[in-house]
């Protein structure tokens, strides 16, 4: 975050200044779809950005972070099916239980290494998806609709496009500093040597284990509230939400972004959903002149290109798209 | 005799049918350096690792400043004051080299759930870490990442990381392996100089340094001990000299 015209600094300072004027444009232009396309991407950025503080700071490959954005957001749904609309009552609840939903999953697998850690909040993650599609009160397997959004009083009205995309923008930016500040404090240098060399730190006498539960909690916090942005947003939650696919979007994300990066999942989380969006459209428009109408159905295959283009960043730029405009500067 | 810092009784570790310690008792008495030697395979590094707390002993008791530390986690043990270096360099290898000493300074500076103030720029962790640094003739370095540190520089540092705990006993393992002759004669001296205000249990293949530095050597061999004395009586010792150095004077010459 120091400010100089680095190639990284301008695109950051470039991408912020597009998000800010996002609702501008959509003002000017009277399109919504990129307000609601944007306030996407800025939501699942604080989760990938909490995902960031465990995965690339503190070496925990958690495979199961999906799990807090369904948690954040059946709070909310739960609640307002049963009549709680108030925002500062579910958002609250959004953040403690998935604080609690951490604390548990952290307690069991951060005593593993691996691909067992990574079984293990797989294995979580799954449990309550499962539980949420049983859950038949709440619509089970066909999610359920929130009719009315978090009320905050007179203090800020969610209803409101614009406000509602800000307010997440505020929240994002608070997110990325917040982190920034605990990766850099006596706790982020702790977990980060864990990530580094656990028995060193062992052997220098730091009970690892604690802080990287500790760090495992604030990240699950993080998206819990993430999750109820996320069903303020949709006005709806299913169990879908928190399939481990979902939680396999976010890992693509803070490693396409750049792990143990400030912006990098944020920017992971505009590349892969702006990719999302173009790449049919793409593909549409370069096939069509050869294919003719056939290329309407190859568009379906975007992620065929999704897919390799990921490979090459994982191969090529271990910093991911940040690491490479970072090195840019250098070279 | 001085008071007895470390006390180790009937120490015994198996692996599979390989007895790696076979019930090992040894008093190193405050001041002293007390060197173990062995061929390879003799249970030293076992050792030292029961001693750190990362391997648990079968049987047998390990007291410290006479209190029992046999149940103590590693990290429990490094804050009582026993710190420990590693045979196979073990550092933090994408930090810099004052980021690894300041961290070992931390891990003695009171809890670490301090989540707000940069750490890089506590002149409370740094100061300590830079003096660290100096002692062992790595001043110089302080802000190359480690991955890109000599050989030699990396085995300095293993001994910086342990100073930084503050330590009241060193537990040194192997710290001239891979040296260069220069390297060694610089490690041989910076350990003289810790010799003065610390305890150390030196493991170490260089037989000049460990009979230039020991005040007591003990020879294990086949995790037991087979003897223990001042260097002169190890030298003298004819059951020493077949099992082990006998040889390695048969191969150099």
């Amino acid at each position: 975050m120091i400010a100089s015209l680095t190639p990284r600094n301008v695109v950051v300072a470039a991408l912020l200044l597009l998000l800010a004027a996002v609702p501008i444009y959509a003002f000017v232009t009277g399109n919504a779809f990129l307000v609601t396309l944007f306030t996407r991407v800025i939501i699942l950025g604080i989760a990938a950005s909490s995902l960031n503080l465990i995965l690339g700071y503190g070496g925990m490959v958690s495979f199961g972070h999906a799990v807090y954005l369904g948690i954040g957001g059946y709070a909310v749904g739960i609640l307002a099916q049963e009549g709680v609309t108030s925002g500062f009552v579910q958002w609250p609840v959004a953040l403690f239980v998935s604080a609690l939903f951490a604390l548990l999953v952290g307690a069991l697998s951060l005593r593993t290494r691996g691909v067992y850690f990574i079984m293990i909040t797989l294995a979580f993650a799954q449990l309550l998806y499962y539980f949420g599609v049983g859950l038949d009160r709440y619509g089970a397997d066909d999610g359920l609709t929130i009719r009315r959004r978090s009320q905050f009083d007179h203090l800020i009205n969610l209803s409101d496009r614009t406000q509602f995309y800000y307010l997440c923008l505020a929240l994002l930016l608070a997110t990325i500093y917040l982190i920034w500040r605990v990766v850099n404090s006596r706790f982020g240098m702790v977990i980060q040597g864990a990530r580094s060399n656990d028995r060193r730190m062992r052997a220098i006498g730091f009970p690892t284990f604690r802080y990287r539960l500790t760090a495992f909690v604030i990240a699950g916090a993080i998206c819990g509230v993430a999750g109820a942005l996320l069903a303020n947003h949709t006005g709806f939650i299913s169990p879908a939400t928190m399939h481990w696919t979902r939680s396999g979007d976010l890992i693509v994300m803070v490693v396409l972004g750049g792990m143990a990066s400030s912006f990098g999942p944020l920017i992971g989380a505009v590349a892969l959903l702006s990719l999302e969006e173009a790449l049919p459209i793409l593909i549409r428009a370069m096939a069509f002149p050869v294919f003719g109408d056939a290329a309407v159905g190859m568009a379906e295959y975007w992620q065929i290109v999704l897919g390799p283009l990921f490979l090459l960043v994982v191969l090529f730029a271990r910093g991911g798209i940040d690491g490479l405009l970072a090195g840019a500067r250098r070279g | 005799m001085a008071e007895a810092l470390l006390e180790i009784e009937e120490l015994t570790k198996r692996f599979g049918g390989v007895i790696a310690s076979d019930s090992i008792s040894l008093c190193v008495p405050k001041g002293e350096l007390h060197a173990i030697i062995g061929p390879n395979g003799a249970g030293k590094t076992t050792l030292i690792g029961q001693l750190a707390g990362e391997i648990a002993a079968d049987a047998g008791r390990i007291r410290f400043e006479g209190r029992d530390v046999t149940a103590l986690p590693t990290d429990r043990r490094s804050q009582l004051g026993l710190a420990r270096s590693f045979q196979i360099t073990s550092l933090f290898l994408d930090f810099t080299v004052l980021d690894n000493v300041a961290l070992a300074v931390q891990a003695h500076a009171g809890h670490s759930f301090r989540f707000w103030r940069d750490a890089r720029s506590e002149s409370e962790l740094r100061t300590p870490a830079r003096a660290a640094l100096a002692r062992v003739g790595l001043a110089g370095r302080a802000d190359v990442v480690v991955s890109n540190l000599s050989h030699g520089e990396h085995r300095q540092l293993e001994i910086a990381m342990a100073l930084a705990t503050k330590p009241r006993m060193l537990l040194l393992d192997e710290p001239m392996a891979g040296m260069g002759p220069d390297e060694s004669a610089r490690m041989v001296k910076t350990l003289r100089e810790l010799k003065r205000e610390l305890t150390i249990l030196l493991i170490e293949h260089d037989m000049e340094a460990v009979f230039a530095l020991a005040d007591r050597i003990t020879v294990l061999v086949y995790g037991r001990i087979i003897a223990s004395g001042t260097p002169e009586a190890i030298r003298a010792n004819a059951e020493v000299r077949q099992a082990y150095l006998g040889e390695q004077e048969q191969r150099h010459g």
